[in-house]
């Protein structure tokens, strides 16, 4: 029985059943519309990447925004010039960040440690500040890569679509991007990522990767060449990126600079460290945990706060108010800094060692013998 | 020639400041081992320390205009001229130097606090997991000034006394043309008096050797039996003091605003390995460097030939640095050799 719960199809359908189903389960708890429910996929598709890159090999990139923007960026010119179908997008997008990945990681892999974080992020730093000053006619600096009618489209021109007044909306073949169509389309890739990384973390490619991480000069001295699969690790989480990027541009055609700010990165290495780096769903919990309270924390406001804590005393629920609102609203960043200093702190091994620790611990709790569990919390963990 | 020469001149007040930044990160890094994310974080600290400073200054009283007849008018005046009348006038005046006094002991404060609190955990984590720790560090000190004094930049001006330009090009007998604002001249003299305040400190003082042998070989240091934890501590504050005051004399310069720690940490970081992780000299020297550089990089002449080059001059170099010399500039053997 519990062979065949860890089959790859018996995953993969338990996967695809939650991903599918998220609109019906996710609508009582109030993240069941479209707009949220894409931002989940789609970052989910960022951090799954992401994590084949750190959570494998241990190198931690401060630069995977960059991919990111890329591929937004490609994804919002392939619109503009050839056609409204996504489907081209996200194949030109996801192609050129894997070139971008390519010549930044042949550079960047050259170093290891934080000097690789350090060069990544050089890189990051260099193309965000390229897009906004020079590269303007590719970018559109500040005000972002936006379509307009005077656009050629050449392609949907050969097939014969008509040109409107208004501006065209991005389709999959006359299926629309917005809305639940939208979700289900980033979905359906959500689910082909997530097969990918876990055939990546299954391979013999992906114990390399890990044994990379455990002790990479023990593998050079073996006579092995490391460098091949950081390399490809790279490109791969790269494409990844790129790829979530052009689904960014698919759902709301536009692209801007910010996307490829330091800062961004930092997020997408926040989520994977929330959930688990290294784990197979880790990185898809820390970006719905984010995404989902930063949904909640920064709708909330003043007056709302006053009925969350209405139960307690007068003086005490002003006292409750006035510390929690500095964490709501404009300040979820505070909310964010605070939950990720305690996890680094307390969890570094995220969410998913809370769940191992806890089940470890229910576990001891009703067998009572301790052998048995301390044996299955160094084989959960490593 | 001219033109060269401010130049340079240009890019040494900006160059004190990455120096000065980078001096206390890799401070905090050779001594500590630990790779502070959140330094630029405590350089921003350090300027607001010179905003609220000028905010507590000037709390005024509404008084009536006493100028306008036609009816009540009411004119915010501080109290401080209420009370004092010029010399009132004068102390407003001269607040950036005054918060110089006051952050001194507010950073080292704030450096104790987080060293005692955060960073004394992280000694035996990965580099991966200071990064990260320190990371989230940044955003909430960031977060929590940006609650305090919103988002905008806000202006801090210096004594009215150095807030023009010295005619420096006919002093030395050059050009008319070339000059240079006071203030930034004094940055970088306070930037040269700060370095070689660090220094001496650290040479000419027994706890200074002890921290520059604990640079060499901490292990080393820990068997003697010294106490080196202490030191640690006051090896933090003291690289946050220095990032402080970087911040508070900066504030004239550029209107400090919640971010400003960010896009100087970047910056500095690369300084850092530009001039060899762990080596002060090497900090001081590709600070200086690269502010030059930079300046350069934003000449027209320059701009024209490669467009964009002022933005990215700065990575560009750490990348060729990083690669070709992996030890950067003054790096020493057996330091982060990755």
């Amino acid at each position: 029985m519990k062979e065949l719960l860890k089959s790859n199809l018996v995953i993969m359908v338990i996967f695809a059943v939650i991903v599918l189903t998220a609109p019906a389960w996710l609508t009582p708890i109030g993240a069941g519309y479209p707009d949220i429910l894409q931002k989940f996929a789609i970052f989910g598709l960022f951090a799954i990447g992401f994590n084949i890159l750190f959570g494998l090999t241990g190198y931690l990139s401060f630069g995977h925004a960059a991919f990111l923007g890329v591929g937004s960026y490609t994804a919002v010119w392939s619109f503009k010039l050839l056609t409204m179908n996504v489907l081209p997008a996200i194949i030109f997008s996801t192609l050129m960040a894997g070139v971008f990945a390519l010549v930044i990681g042949f550079i960047s892999l050259r170093r290891s440690g934080i000097y690789f974080s350090i060069l990544t992020l050089a890189f990051a730093q260099m193309s965000y500040s390229l897009a906004y000053s020079v590269l303007t006619p590719i970018t559109n600096g500040e005000t972002g890569l936006q379509l307009t009618l005077a656009d050629p489209r050449v392609v949907d021109g050969m097939m014969g679509i008509p040109v409107t007044d208004s501006l065209p909306t991005t389709n999959l073949f006359g299926l629309a991007m917005s809305g639940y169509s939208g979700f289900y389309f980033c979905a359906v890739l959500l689910i082909v990522g997530f097969y990918v990384s876990l055939k990546i973390f299954r391979s013999p490619y992906g114990m390399k990767l890990r044994a990379i991480k455990s002790n990479q000069t023990r593998m050079k001295y073996t006579g092995f060449n490391t460098r091949p699969y950081l390399l490809s690790a790279f490109v791969i989480s790269g494409m990844f990126a790129g790829l979530a990027g052009a689904l960014m541009a698919a759902t709301d055609p536009l692209a801007g600079a910010e996307r490829m700010q330091w800062t961004a990165s930092g997020e997408v290495v926040l989520m994977t460290i929330l959930g688990g780096m290294g784990t197979l769903i880790g990185p898809l919990l820390g970006v719905g945990i984010i995404k989902y309270f930063e949904n909640i924390f920064s709708a909330l406001n003043e007056s709302a706060l006053h009925e969350v804590f209405s139960f307690l005393p007068g003086w005490l629920e002003e006292v409750m108010v006035w510390i929690s609102h500095h964490f709501v609203g404009e300040g979820w960043h505070l909310t964010l800094g605070t939950l990720f200093m305690l996890v680094v702190i307390f969890l570094p091994g995220g969410v998913m060692e809370g769940i191992t620790r806890l089940s470890a611990y229910l576990k001891s709790k009703f067998k009572g013998s301790d052998e048995i569990t301390s044996e299955k919390v160094s084989e959960d963990a490593s | 020639m001219d033109e060269i020469l401010l130049q340079i001149l240009n890019g040494l007040d900006k160059g004190g400041a990455y120096a000065l930044i980078a001096l206390g990160l890799t401070l905090t890094f050779g001594t500590l081992g630990v790779v502070n994310f959140a330094h630029g974080a405590l350089f921003m600290l350090g300027a607001f320390c010179a905003v609220s400073v000028q905010q507590v200054l000037t709390i005024s009283k509404r008084v009536k205009d006493e100028s306008i007849t036609f009816f009540d008018a009411y004119k915010e005046t501080p109290y401080l001229e209420l009370w004092w009348g010029d010399t009132g006038a004068m102390i407003i005046d001269y607040a950036v130097p005054i918060s110089i006094f006051v952050a001194i002991p507010i950073m080292l404060l704030i450096g104790v606090a987080i060293e005692r609190g955060l960073i004394k955990h992280f000694y035996k984590r990965t580099h991966a997991e200071q990064i990260l720790v320190t990371f989230g560090l940044a955003i909430v000190l960031q977060e929590i000034v940006k609650s305090l004094f919103g988002a905008n930049p806000i202006p801090t001006p210096a004594p009215d006394i150095v807030s023009g330009s010295a005619a420096i090009g006919s002093m030395l007998g050059l050009s008319d043309a070339l000059v240079y604002p006071w203030w930034r001249m004094i940055y970088l003299m306070f930037a040269a008096v700060v370095i070689f305040g660090v220094f001496a400190f650290l040479r000419f003082t027994t706890f200074g050797m002890v921290v520059r042998a604990g640079m060499a070989d901490r292990e080393t240091v820990g068997l003697l039996g010294i106490n080196v934890q202490k030191r640690f501590t006051i090896v933090f504050g003291l690289a946050t003091v220095v990032a402080g005051l970087a911040g508070v004399m900066y504030t004239p310069i550029l209107p400090p605003d919640y971010h400003i720690g960010m896009d100087f940490l970047v910056l500095s970081f690369v300084v850092v390995v530009v001039g060899g992780m762990g080596s002060l000299e090497g900090a001081v020297l590709a600070g200086f460097l690269l502010g030059i550089l930079q300046s350069f990089a934003s000449m027209n002449e320059v701009k024209s030939i490669l467009p964009g080059i002022d933005q990215i001059i700065i990575y560009l170099v750490a990348v060729v640095v990083l690669l070709v010399r992996p030890r950067g500039l003054l790096g020493r053997e057996g330091v982060m050799e990755d």
